[in-house]
């Protein structure tokens, strides 16, 4: 559109409120605190994290069971009357077993028993707290780095630029899934040892790290990119001009502009991470028995699909809950802070 | 243009090459146990760590692994499982390659089609109800695991509904094109369906936006002072331009369903594609299979890129001499 | 209200022949609802082109020029905007037809090029292509005779070598190159009215002049009305009949073109033509400015929307003045109109001798408070 046509009403009013004396953060958060999807989103986010924290207090007090030992010869109260938790399988050869299905009595296997005679609903609450802490702790890790890294290139430029650019090239156009496996399955049987510190093979370190680590770029080259045009803005240009330190401007001036867009990547990223880590765990190689995650009680599902599905599909509507909520948040702080940032596609 | 395939060629290989490097670094330099042992597999004999030392060079120098490596896995390949004596792993892997592009080329096929479709639609009809369905299938496809939904559709065409609604759908497996097209496809469309489902709502969602944005571009004005239907004004010149960003998206996506999602489709509806391979392969730990399998997904994924962005220099003048 | 009766008797009378008018705009109002209220971007404007004749609209940027004529062609497409008024086309009201109706008038009775050539065409498809689908919009012609008369129209506006340039890409043409091709497109139907939205203001100066000659010649070989939209009074002079002079959104002043660079009445009128440097002329150390900035439509003052910048504001401004002098020259000011040379002389002098003028109008001040230029006693 021409000058003319465009009558500038939006950019009028948004440039009001770039003037307006409460601040970007704080418009952003009364923005934020006004879309009402968000919110809900939020909620639900928050009501998940707590039930999922509150795992051991179910565990001991309501449930009165262990989510980590199986429990193949023992017996719960169904409808008053006691029944056993495994019985033997009736369907095909008769050589399984068929766990107790779902009772909806929260003292007794509220979602039934997996193969091992486990409380689905306990282990669903323990996987839950490992499925978050990984997403949570990897997008972090993976979104502080990728800042570092992302700012580093973006204002040095040089050959810092040019060797983690590339870097970040290589990792990109690297299947996220098969370099998430090839490092898998080579840390799982040895562990991780840098210097004195030694990571064992079964450790939820190793999954964090890996997860973190590859997705990296994702958020790290959006934010080169970014740097690399704010370095060419007047303000940072009259920073340079005044002889103020590096350091300075990046604190003073470039922080200040890529936050934003850190803050919108943070809660897509924790999505996508959690859906990684229980696909990796899916294939066995994320969480290590007998420790759980989401992913880890759908793979232990996998043969009691049809004869007890609520295994897979209780631990499966989860993830599909919190990422959808997850998701949802982060549009919100999205149109709330307006940057254009946007995760690629989806894994 | 054929200068510019040629600088893309260029440009694949070069990736190639350096993930080659990556994959070979992973799993013969990562500091901690010795290579051998991985390779050979769990409570290897000392005569099969020997083997595989001298097989893979392991005590030579870094570089000259490499070459062997790269040897075995592209030359020779006689690279050989450990876990299964004697199984060569190339013939397996070549073997299962068809069955995943099968999987793959549907799925795209339909996740394109209904994302064109229905971000075209929601674009021409914007501020109806369709946009917020839009929007929630889109967060929906990136929010649900794949293996997941893989598994809900089993349980219902497989077994739930499977006496009625659903009962004309095979077993699950694979049967190939040559053998039977019929049949081929029949296997294929609840996997083709349950990859397009997640795909295809991000899709429409992006052709909405990009439809959008472009209906505002100055080039819109002049289609339509030229006298052009809103319709031919939508579909050849707002859609047309659109494609441009979607297609390059597209290829990023195809590469992440060729090395992700689609490996676990496969999984769950038991078709013997690369991806069951590397699933299989992981439940034992048959470390040459995994590396087999990891390498030549990553290749293909890389090709597969190369490809789209030929196709997009295709449908964008602009980049074709730049 | 016999005042605006009388006002749209002069303002027919502004656009040369009244019946045989090709078009006939009246009180063309747009506005768009917004967060801060309803805007009218352009208010009340009417004026007729008769055929064959060249019309320069000319104001700042904002004071809704463009807007007027993308309305008339039903090229505002914003759900918050609202056309009302009346005009005619050859007797059939624009602004009331559907949008069904009013395509088959786009392109082949009416076309229109915009300001930026850069922008202005699809990225994917090669000129001749964009070309040949114009023709093929209203004429039912084969692809091969479309593409034939491409090239002949690439020839006609002056690109060498057409028929090798028809395969090109917009963005393998050069800007000047382009706003040709952009102008052979608007012509392919041979429409009876082109309307050009600052075809010249991206181009460099060269350029610009090159596309005003071709614009002539147009007019002269295709007999084709024009509408020039633009900020420079030099294209004007150059090349229209009549003028009109807008401001927010209102007609200023207008008229035969000799009439309104000669005896301009309008104090916004002498700022345009006094800001741009006559070599002829004798030398000023600096030219005048016109004071202050273009009135955003989002507070337009309630009077004469020119007040706030104006040098002989008085008490009167506080109104809003209609459109009346007339009967071919018109203009919207409470001036006393046999003063208005004089006042105009006034004006400069102040102006030039000033050293910041926009300081004056900072403080609302008049020009001279001493003496206030006595007031019309109306038309």
């Amino acid at each position: 559109m021409t000058s003319d046509t465009s009558i500038a009403v939006p950019a009028g009013s948004s440039a009001r409120r770039r003037r307006s004396s409460a601040g970007p953060w704080r418009t952003a958060l009364v923005t934020l605190r006004r879309d009402r999807v968000a919110m809900i989103s939020l909620g639900i986010f928050l009501l998940v994290v707590l039930a999922c924290l509150l795992a051991p207090v179910y565990e001991h007090s309501v449930a009165h069971t262990d989510a980590f030992t199986s429990n193949i010869s023992g017996t719960t109260i169904v409808h008053g009357k006691p029944s056993p938790v495994l019985a033997p399988s009736s369907t095909g050869l008769g050589l399984g077993v068929t766990p107790i299905g779902p009772t909806w009595d929260l003292h007794h296997y509220f979602l039934g028993a997996d193969g091992q005679g486990r409380d689905v609903m306990a282990r669903l609450l323990f996987g839950g707290r490992n499925s978050l802490l990984i997403g949570g702790v990897s997008a972090l890790i993976a979104c502080g780095v990728a800042t570092v890294l992302g700012v580093a290139a973006g204002y040095f430029g040089g050959v810092l630029d040019a060797v983690l650019s590339r870097l970040f090239d290589v990792v990109w156009a690297f299947p996220v899934y098969l370099l998430a496996i090839s490092l898998s399955v080579v840390l799982l049987t040895s562990g991780l040892t840098v210097g004195p510190v030694h990571i064992e093979g079964d450790s939820l370190w190793l999954p964090i790290l890996i997860i973190a680590v590859i997705y990296v770029p994702y958020v790290a080259r959006p934010l080169r990119g970014q740097v690399l045009s704010l370095r060419g803005r007047e303000f940072i240009q009259a920073g340079v001009g005044n002889g103020a330190s590096d350091l300075r401007i990046l604190r003073k001036d470039v922080l200040p502009n890529v936050m934003p867009t850190v803050l919108v990547f943070l809660p897509l990223m924790t999505a996508l991470n959690m859906l990684t880590e229980s696909a990796l765990s899916f294939l066995s190689i994320g969480v290590q028995p007998p420790n759980a995650s989401w992913g880890t009680i759908i793979n232990d599902g996998l043969g009691l699909l049809y004869t007890r599905p609520m295994v897979t599909v209780a631990p499966g509507l989860m993830i599909a809950v919190t990422a959808v909520t997850l998701n949802l948040l982060g549009d919100g702080v999205r149109s709330a802070l307006d940057p254009k940032a946007r995760l690629r596609g989806a894994a | 243009m054929a200068m510019f395939i040629g600088r893309r060629a260029a440009a694949a290989v070069f990736v190639l090459f350096t993930i080659s490097v990556l994959v070979f670094l992973i799993f013969f330099a990562t500091p901690g146990v010795d290579p051998a042992a991985r390779i050979a597999g769990r409570n290897a004999d000392p005569a099969t760590l020997m083997q595989v030392r001298h097989e893979f060079g392991l005590d030579r120098p870094i570089p000259i692994r490499y070459g062997l490596m790269m040897e075995h896995l592209f030359v020779q390949r006689d690279l050989t499982s450990f876990v299964n004596r004697g199984a060569l792993v190339i013939p397996q892997i070549l073997q299962a390659v068809p069955v995943t592009l099968s999987l793959v080329a549907g799925a795209a096929v339909i996740w394109m089609v209904l994302g064109l479709l229905m971000g075209t639609a929601a674009a021409a009809r914007r501020g109806t109800a369709l946009d917020p369905l839009m929007m929630l299938l889109g967060v929906v496809g990136v929010s649900i695991p794949v293996y997941w939904l893989g598994e809900v559709v089993n349980l219902l065409t497989q077994s739930r509904w499977h006496s009625g609604l659903f009962s004309w759908v095979p077993p699950l497996g694979y049967v190939g094109l040559s053998q039977s097209p019929g049949q081929w496809a029949l296997h294929l469309l609840f996997p083709w369906l349950t990859l397009a489902a997640l795909y295809a709502g991000i899709y429409a969602r992006i052709v909405r936006g990009e439809i959008l944005e472009a209906l505002n571009e100055d080039y819109v004005r002049t289609a339509r002072a030229k006298g052009l239907t809103e319709r031919r004004i939508l579909i050849r010149h707002a859609l047309r331009c659109s494609l441009i960003p979607v297609v390059s998206l597209f290829g990023l996506d195809f590469g992440a369903l060729v090395g992700g999602s689609a490996l676990l489709t496969e999984v769950v509806f038991g078709l013997p594609g690369v991806g069951k391979l590397t699933f299989d392969s992981l439940q034992n730990l048959d470390l040459p299979v995994i590396m087999g399998c990891v390498m030549y997904a990553a290749f293909f994924v890389v090709l597969a890129n190369a490809v789209v962005d030929v196709l997009y220099a295709a449908l964008d003048p602009r980049v074709r001499r730049a | 209200m016999p005042e605006s009766s009388l006002v749209r008797e002069t303002v027919r009378g502004a656009g040369a022949a009244g019946p045989e008018s090709l078009l006939d705009v009246r009180d063309l109002t747009v506005s768009f609802r917004t967060r801060q209220g309803v805007v009218r971007a352009v208010d009340g404007l009417s004026f007729s082109l008769a055929p064959g004749e060249v019309l320069g609209i000319v104001g700042e940027s904002g004071s809704g020029k463009s807007v007027s004529v993308m309305s008339l062609l039903g090229l505002i497409r914003d759900p918050n905007a609202r056309v009302e008024g009346q005009a005619l086309f050859r007797g059939r009201d624009l602004v009331a037809m559907r949008d069904k109706d009013l395509r088959p008038l786009r392109g082949r009775e009416i076309a229109m090029i915009f300001q930026d050539p850069m922008t202005a065409m699809t990225p994917v498809y090669t000129v001749g292509w964009q070309i040949a689908e114009q023709i093929r919009a209203h004429d039912d012609v084969s692809k091969r005779v479309a593409h034939e008369r491409a090239v002949e129209l690439l020839d006609e506006v002056g690109i060498p070598d057409p028929r090798r340039r028809v395969g090109d890409f917009p963005h393998e043409f050069s800007g000047g190159m382009r706003q040709r091709a952009v102008i052979a497109m608007a012509l392919a139907n041979n429409p009876s009215l082109l309307i050009a939205d600052e075809p010249t203001t991206a181009l460099d100066v060269t350029t610009q002049a090159q596309i005003l000659d071709l614009m002539r010649r147009l007019r002269v070989e295709h007999g084709s009305s024009i509408i020039l939209i633009t900020h420079d009074m030099g294209v004007v002079s150059d090349i229209a009949d009549q003028v009109l002079v807008m401001y927010a959104g209102r007609a200023a002043e207008q008229g035969p073109k000799k009439d309104v660079f000669h005896r301009p009445r309008h104090p916004y009128t002498w700022g345009l033509l006094d800001s741009v440097p006559r070599p002829r002329a004798e030398r000023v150390r600096r030219l005048p400015t016109i004071p202050g900035s273009p009135a955003s439509p989002l507070d337009v003052a309630p009077g004469c929307p020119f007040a706030p910048r104006c040098r002989m504001r008085h008490e009167r401004c506080d109104e809003r003045p209609e459109l009346a002098g007339g009967p071919a020259h018109v203009d919207a000011c409470w001036l006393p109109r046999d003063r208005r040379q004089e006042l105009r002389r006034e004006v400069v002098e102040a102006a030039v001798a000033e050293g910041d003028p926009g300081d004056l109008t900072e403080h609302g001040a008049p020009l001279d408070a001493s003496t206030p230029p006595a007031p019309e006693q109306g038309p």
